[in-house]
């Protein structure tokens, strides 16, 4: 674009009046400055702007978002100040002449350098902050995140704590039967608990397909990719419950898998994490215990509606998934029952939770499906005969 | 030659090899995929009128966000742009027909076998394509429903078609010019399908490849993109994105030279800097094959990866910037008047630039961790496709419509399409841009209730938008059957040689060279 020229026509440009267009640009720039800060105020109250976050780097990244956005902000003002002022003023109808100048090396070369310079200025600050985001050495704790189709898996590393994160909105409020809560499809029955000024790194992978995990609060977000553990990290300053969503697309329940944070006191978190390590060592007492028949059909129904729910009705009547009312499987034989839990259905919606249900839930929740809604087949199974079977593959 | 009339009835558009019927066809194709795919999107729209669920399953919305892509990507924007380039290139270069015509007639007749297979996929059982038009494996391949090998084969027909399209478009431009029609004479519609041409052949390939580990993967037990395999899902965005970011170039660079066209005429005055407008079509598309992995940022590449990547898609705001500025400065100082093809030519301009700017925010990596897969991407892209590609082509059709059938349109109407149109486009995807800020997740069925008003607010947009192309395509039948005859010239000195021959434009034009002076 630099290497033509006839005859330089920058005179002919320059002859209009900028006396006119600069004292505008001026006076518009100082009300605007004013402005700004009230504008941001309320663009924030209503919902129009990115939240600044609770972490250093959130706070970057804002800062970094409302420059660039300030600078195309007055690069439009003036940019679009020239269009409208000869839209205004050049108009046929009101007798304007057309000039005929049509080339300036001059002038392009300075619409080619000076937006030039302007990138560099942005890159400047956008490359520092990107080398901190980078910068995941040196955590104090680490958590591994797994996205599974549809929920989210945490494990803290060397505490033997892991647990599932499900969505807990009922599908009532989904489907208009109830009113929706205040947290409507932003909340879950485990969030991820995490100390407050640690530097916590998440190692984020997938179990299926693709996920993201992200928490706008905390400014992170990161694929979530089978086969690949991506590494980020963050410091939030306050405590707090933080809310997030799945950000890429994984399948039908893409919407339906929340992401909470809690952020706590340390003092707070140690607690939290003993509770947890205490839980898993009764689970693993539990493990060999035997339960009854009403013990395991009221814990059964729960982990139903949690994991279940989903494809196959409140009531187990299908939707997605097939009816469990009198089928072929819930009131078949328990071992095809249970290795169908166990295993999944290969190319069908239908997931392997061998792995995502404890032997409990798993025992609990088949003996709720065979008794349930008029199955009435009056076996049940214990968490030991899970094991076995388990053991026997 | 001028008794070689078309043939009579059907076998007329069959068996043409005629580059104005070839032309009209896929125009008309193009608007039928447009209405196709804007259905799709109001029943996205309606179903995110208010939270909840209320009108379709999230298995369906999920197959309407794909299709309203790919129908609106390769049925409705690329179709349209290769139509105007049979109906225009030939007459703009001073050429009888298009250089390959029985070539033309195939490349348009795949067209609609690829769609019919395309659609039929929401008819069969497991529903359509539901990964996204951008259809991430593994979600498209292990997890996908069993159509997805006819989307595959959909697309390779695609591909096929505007290989075809781009080669034949090559051959004309660079053989076809009448004497003295010198390369840096071509108006910039030719230049900037020219150098479209080229991108489409260099990743229409790549796409049909990407497609093609699909299908191994799928059927023939491959692990291209299975991790389990040893494959990598990430492969499959790069691959995908070095097609993908081309293609949208593919979608704007033609936009670029209708613009560039009408712009001079309403303002009574030359394109400011020719010269550096085709330099700069160059270094866009040029720009685009380095770019791909800025819509990868999140997937954890390294940083030199992440930089790079950012330092060059910041480049391209020159080449951009400097077109933008060349078309403001063909306006200044002219003499301006405000014909339809003229108000969407600003609006494109506008539109186009806030859609530009957005886009230089998206390319800075740390904001990108915010923005990535929000509904910021979904008005980013709205914004350079919907003013951009649609809007230039609605500016094109009103422009030569009446050198195609003779008759000038209704001014009144027309600019009753353009602000009906103008409007429900910002009112549509405007309000985007809040809730994606906000933290809303594009490709989402349902959300959380402080996303409700936005949402509202762009469904009312979006419904306007979409009832305002039916009053188009009442516009355009309209003038095809009647109206006030247009000149040869149409419009006040427009500048080109498809303005020397008469209007309508007769069925074989320049069978011997026009004299360039």
């Amino acid at each position: 674009m630099l290497f033509f020229s006839k005859r330089p026509t920058t005179k002919s440009l320059l002859s209009v009046k900028p006396f006119v267009v600069f004292p505008l640009l001026a006076m518009s720039f100082q009300a605007f400055a004013k402005s700004s800060e009230v504008v941001a105020d309320e663009a924030q109250r209503w919902g129009m702007n990115m939240p600044q976050g609770v972490t250093a780097t959130s706070n970057e990244i804002y800062d970094l978002h409302m420059l660039i956005f300030m600078i195309c902000v007055w690069i439009g003002v003036v940019v679009f100040g020239v269009m409208f002022y000869s839209m205004i003023m050049h108009r046929k109808s009101s007798g304007a002449v057309p000039s005929k100048f049509h080339e300036s090396t001059i002038v392009e070369l300075a619409w080619t350098i000076i937006p030039a310079i302007i990138l560099v200025a942005m890159a400047v600050p956008a490359t520092s902050t990107l080398i901190k985001i980078y910068d995941t050495s040196d955590a104090d704790i680490d958590i591994k995140v797994v996205g599974y189709q549809w929920k989210w898996q945490y494990e803290y590393l060397g505490e033997e704590v892991s647990f599932f994160s499900n969505l807990t909105t009922p599908q009532d409020e989904i489907y208009g039967r109830a009113p929706k809560g205040e947290h409507y499809l932003l909340e879950v029955d485990e969030p991820v608990v995490i100390p407050i000024n640690k530097k916590v790194r998440f190692l984020i992978t997938a179990n299926d397909v693709l996920h993201a995990w992200w928490v706008p609060a905390l400014a992170v977000k990161r694929d979530a990719i089978p086969g690949y553990i991506n590494d980020v990290w963050t410091v939030v300053d306050e405590p707090g419950i933080y809310r997030g969503q799945c950000a890429e697309l994984c399948g039908k329940a893409h919407g339906f898998m929340p992401i909470v944070v809690h952020a706590m006191e340390e003092v707070d978190y140690q607690q939290w994490l003993d509770a947890k390590k205490g839980e898993a060592e009764e689970l693993k007492l539990a493990m060999s215990q035997s339960f009854s028949m009403d013990e395991l059909y009221a814990r059964g129904e729960k982990v139903y509606q949690t994991n279940c729910v989903a494809c196959h009705g409140p009531v187990g009547a299908g939707g997605v998934g097939p009816s469990l009312i009198g089928s072929s499987i819930t009131t078949g034989p328990m071992n095809g029952h249970l290795s169908l839990m166990i295993n999944g259905v290969q190319g069908s919606a239908m997931q392997a939770f061998g792995e995502q249900l404890n032997n409990i839930d798993m025992a609990a929740v088949i003996t709720y499906k065979r008794n349930a809604w008029g199955n009435n087949m009056g076996d049940m199974l214990q968490p030991v005969d899970v094991l076995n079977h388990k053991r026997s593959l | 030659m001028g008794d070689h009339g078309p043939a009579q009835g059907f076998g007329r558009w069959l068996f043409t090899t005629n580059h104005k019927d070839i032309g009209s066809m896929y125009l008309w194709f193009s608007f039928a995929m447009f209405l196709m795919g804007g259905v799709f999107a109001l029943v996205i729209r309606a179903e995110l009128f208010q939270p909840g669920l209320q009108l379709v399953e999230p298995e369906f919305f999920n197959q309407m966000t794909t299709m309203h892509g790919l129908v609106m990507v390769f049925g409705a924007v690329m179709p349209a742009f290769v139509g105007l380039a049979n109906w225009l290139i030939p007459m703009m270069v001073g050429a009888p027909d298009m250089a390959l015509p029985r070539m033309n007639n195939w490349s348009f007749w795949i067209l609609p076998f690829a769609f019919a297979l395309l659609t039929s996929t929401l008819f069969m059982e497991g529903g359509g394509p539901n990964f996204g038009w951008t259809f991430y494996a593994p979600l498209s391949t292990t997890y996908a429903p069993p159509s997805v090998t006819y989307f595959i084969f959909a697309v390779h027909i695609m591909g096929a078609s505007s290989i075809m399209g781009s080669i034949n478009i090559i051959a004309t431009i660079l053989n076809m010019r009448a004497p003295g029609m010198t390369l840096m004479k071509m108006p910039l519609f030719v230049w900037t399908w020219l150098i479209t041409a080229y991108l489409l052949i260099a990743v229409m390939p790549v796409l049909a490849g990407c497609v093609t580990m699909m299908l191994m993967d799928i059927h023939f037990g491959t692990s291209f993109f299975n991790a389990a395999g040893g494959g990598d899902p990430v492969l499959f965005q790069h691959v995908f994105w070095f097609f993908g970011h081309p293609e949208v170039y593919i979608m704007i660079l033609p936009a670029f030279g209708i613009v560039s066209a009408i712009i001079p005429t309403f303002a009574r005055k030359p394109l400011f800097g020719y010269a550096s407008m085709v330099y700069a079509t160059a270094s866009i598309a040029f720009l685009s094959f380095i770019v791909w992995a800025h819509h990868m940022f999140t997937v954890g590449m390294p940083i030199a990866g992440e930089l790079f990547f950012m330092y060059a898609t910041m480049l391209i705001a020159v080449p951009t910037g400097v077109k933008v500025f060349n078309w403001i400065t063909t306006m200044f100082r002219g003499s301006m008047t405000f014909e339809t093809p003229m108000l969407f030519s600003i609006a494109f301009v506008i539109l186009f630039t806030i859609g530009g700017f957005s886009g230089l925010m998206l390319a800075i990596a740390p904001a990108d961790f915010q923005y990535h897969d929000t509904y910021f991407v979904v008005a980013h892209f709205h914004y350079v496709l919907v003013p951009g590609a649609i809007f230039s082509i609605f500016a094109a059709v009103y422009y030569w419509l009446p050198k195609w059938c003779g008759n000038m349109y209704d001014e009144r109407l027309g600019k009753a399409h353009f602000w009906l149109s103008f409007i429900g486009l910002n009112v549509t995807f405007f309000p985007m841009h809040f809730v994606g800020l906000a933290g809303m997740p594009r490709r989402i069925p349902d959300y959380a209730l402080q996303f409700a008003d936005f949402n509202q607010i762009a469904s009312m947009g979006a419904f306007l938008f979409g009832f305002s192309q039916v009053f188009f395509l009442f516009i355009v039948i309209k003038t095809i059957r009647g109206g006030k005859q247009a000149t040869e010239e149409v419009w006040e000195n427009p500048e080109g040689l498809e303005w020397t021959i008469p209007s309508p434009a007769p069925y074989h034009t320049f069978t011997t060279p026009p004299a360039i002076k």
